[in-house]
């Protein structure tokens, strides 16, 4: 009976942590405090749930919970007349997350934690872990399971970054016009940094990270819904929907990656992709066909859109990455656009391109230049070569299922 | 996780009856909560059993049963697709649906597999996945 509740205690948590910490945020205009308060308010639930079962609306329990904690608390500091009335006025016309108390501040709310849990003071590691923590209501164990790394590390990372914004005294609120655009991309960015990291697994056994991808393409479609108007949140949510749509087929029965182009494309999942391609039309009717997130969504689509492998449209995914090259510049994007043309228009010319990046500093360690590099010379016939190429991207992978593929492709040279 | 969220079907469901404005605005409003959760793949209402049909199997034979079907409670009226951490976190939404006409209903929850579901699976299922795989790439 004891762990049913305390998994019916997560399960609500998992619901309405983000809303109760950013209720309670606003009102005590401090991230860290309120995150505290939340969590508090959760201990009491997983104290006293158990016994007397789980309230009839539990979202407003917690909150209950967590602002008489917070008059406790404030009741013991300077200030507290005056944010005592301020909590007080709150109090009134409540804020306890309820369908029925109107959706408009809440959203607001949850609006303002997202942009401060991105803000710039801190590091994209530390807007990572309280994205996590505070808007996909993921424990700190279970942070540090998915980024592989220990508990305490991500605990001080949070600590730190909780003193980091009180610090900066950052405000509790929706960055002003004129660095809403900056600050929207990184918050973006981290969502897809979190999808990456649980895509393509950067080191140990797991190609992939099921979970982390789950978490960020919820934050994402969240993220849509307060966001309605900005397309480029539409291009994230397209390429991520997208993408994830392949988990399936990327791997192989024995859990070895399986590449886009050889993968089985019926275990794409329909419903995915549709939701992507839809995304992707709403980024566009947006006006945001040129994002860099709906043109990749765009690339994603182009590779969706087609049966099977060889009705790809090599040319206008082609056009795509020269796009995207306009708008993010970049030598991954190069080598992508490389791999394109090669397809599009023979491997010789693909070549040409690769081989013009292999000065480029920031691909010394990038396993993909030498496995593209092998791949393009296996086509033109140039085994020896290729062989050296897939040893050297084995030697620079740091993920052993992708290792293996790679050394298994040298040997078939 | 996936779960599907099985709106059973009621007398009124069955008969064709269009819910009240207000069973109507409540349901949206849930929606959206469930749409700007980001926990909400899918969800569609069905109409009535009286204009879908059945097919029975046999051996080789198929026998095609036009509907409406009897036993009203075990029919479905609609369904939720949702992408959600654990069945508790299902159960936790699935209380929050709105309930406005204070009538008795049923809503059934039931996990879709994945092919996590398969990889603990006997030998034998796997094969036979496998095997479906195999035949599905001969296709192209």
């Amino acid at each position: 009976m004891a762990t049913d509740a305390r998994r019916a205690v997560e399960a609500v948590w998992r619901i309405e942590s983000a809303r109760l910490i950013a209720g309670l945020a606003r009102m005590v205009r401090d991230v860290g405090l309120a995150e505290e308060l939340a969590q508090d308010a959760l201990v009491s639930a997983l104290e006293q749930w158990p016994e007397a079962g789980v309230p009839r609306n539990p979202g407003a329990w917690l909150m209950t919970a967590a602002k008489n904690r917070a008059v406790d608390l404030i009741r013991r500091r300077q200030n507290y007349q005056r944010k005592l009335e301020q909590i007080g006025r709150d109090t009134e016309h409540d804020h306890a997350p309820d369908a029925s108390t109107g959706v408009g501040d809440i959203n607001d709310d949850l609006l303002r934690l997202v942009f401060t849990a991105c803000h710039p003071v801190l590091s994209t590691e530390a807007q990572v872990a309280l994205t996590l923590r505070m808007l996909g209501g993921l424990a700190t164990d279970e942070i540090a399971r998915a980024f592989l790394v220990p508990e305490s590390t991500v605990a001080q990372r949070i600590v730190r970054a909780k003193k980091t914004l009180a610090k900066a005294n950052v405000p509790f609120e929706v960055p002003a016009e004129d660095e809403r655009d900056a600050r929207l991309a990184s918050v973006l960015g981290v969502i897809y940094l979190i999808f990456n990291e649980g895509y393509s697994a950067t080191a140990g056994d797991d190609w992939m990270r099921p979970g982390l991808c789950e978490d960020a393409l919820r934050l994402a479609r969240v993220l849509a819904g307060l966001m309605p108007r900005e397309p480029e949140v539409h291009g994230l949510v397209a390429l991520l929907e997208i993408q994830a749509s392949r988990a399936r087929a990327r791997v192989g029965p024995n859990g070895e990656p399986v590449l886009l182009l050889d993968q089985n494309r019926a275990r794409w999942d329909q419903l995915l992709i549709r939701r992507g391609l839809e995304a992707l039309a709403k980024a566009e009717s947006l006006g945001g066909a040129a994002g860099p997130y709906a043109l990749q969504a765009a690339i994603a689509a182009c590779h969706a859109r087609a049966r099977t492998a060889e009705e790809t449209d090599w040319t206008r995914i082609a056009g795509l990455y020269e796009a995207l090259a306009l708008v993010t510049p970049s030598p991954v994007v190069a080598l992508n656009h490389a791999v394109a043309i090669s397809m599009a228009f023979g491997p010789a010319i693909g070549l040409e391109l690769v081989d013009e990046l292999l000065e480029e500093p920031a691909l010394k360690g990038y396993h993909l230049l030498p496995s593209v590099r092998g791949d393009l010379l296996v086509k033109l016939g140039r085994n020896d070569e290729a062989r050296t190429e897939f040893e050297r991207a084995a030697g620079l992978t740091r993920n052993e299922r992708e290792r293996k593929l790679l050394l298994d492709r040298a040997a078939a040279c | 996780m996936r779960f599907m969220v099985i709106v059973k079907a009621t007398a009124e469901t069955e008969a064709g009856v269009q819910p009240s404005e207000e069973v109507i605005t409540q349901m949206h409003a849930f929606n959206e909560e469930l749409v700007k959760a980001g926990v909400m793949l899918a969800g569609e209402g069905l109409h009535p059993s009286s204009k879908g049909a059945r097919v029975f199997f046999s051996g080789d034979e198929r026998t095609v049963v036009d509907g409406p079907f009897a036993e009203t409670k075990e029919l479905i009226a609609g369904f939720w697709l949702l992408e959600v951490k654990s069945l508790e976190e299902a159960v936790e939404w699935v209380k929050r649906v709105p309930n406005p006409t204070g009538e008795q209903s049923q809503i059934e929850i039931r996990q879709v597999f994945s092919s996590e579901d398969f990889e603990n699976a006997p030998q034998e299922i796997i094969d036979r996945e496998n095997e479906l795989r195999a035949r599905a790439d001969a296709r192209g």
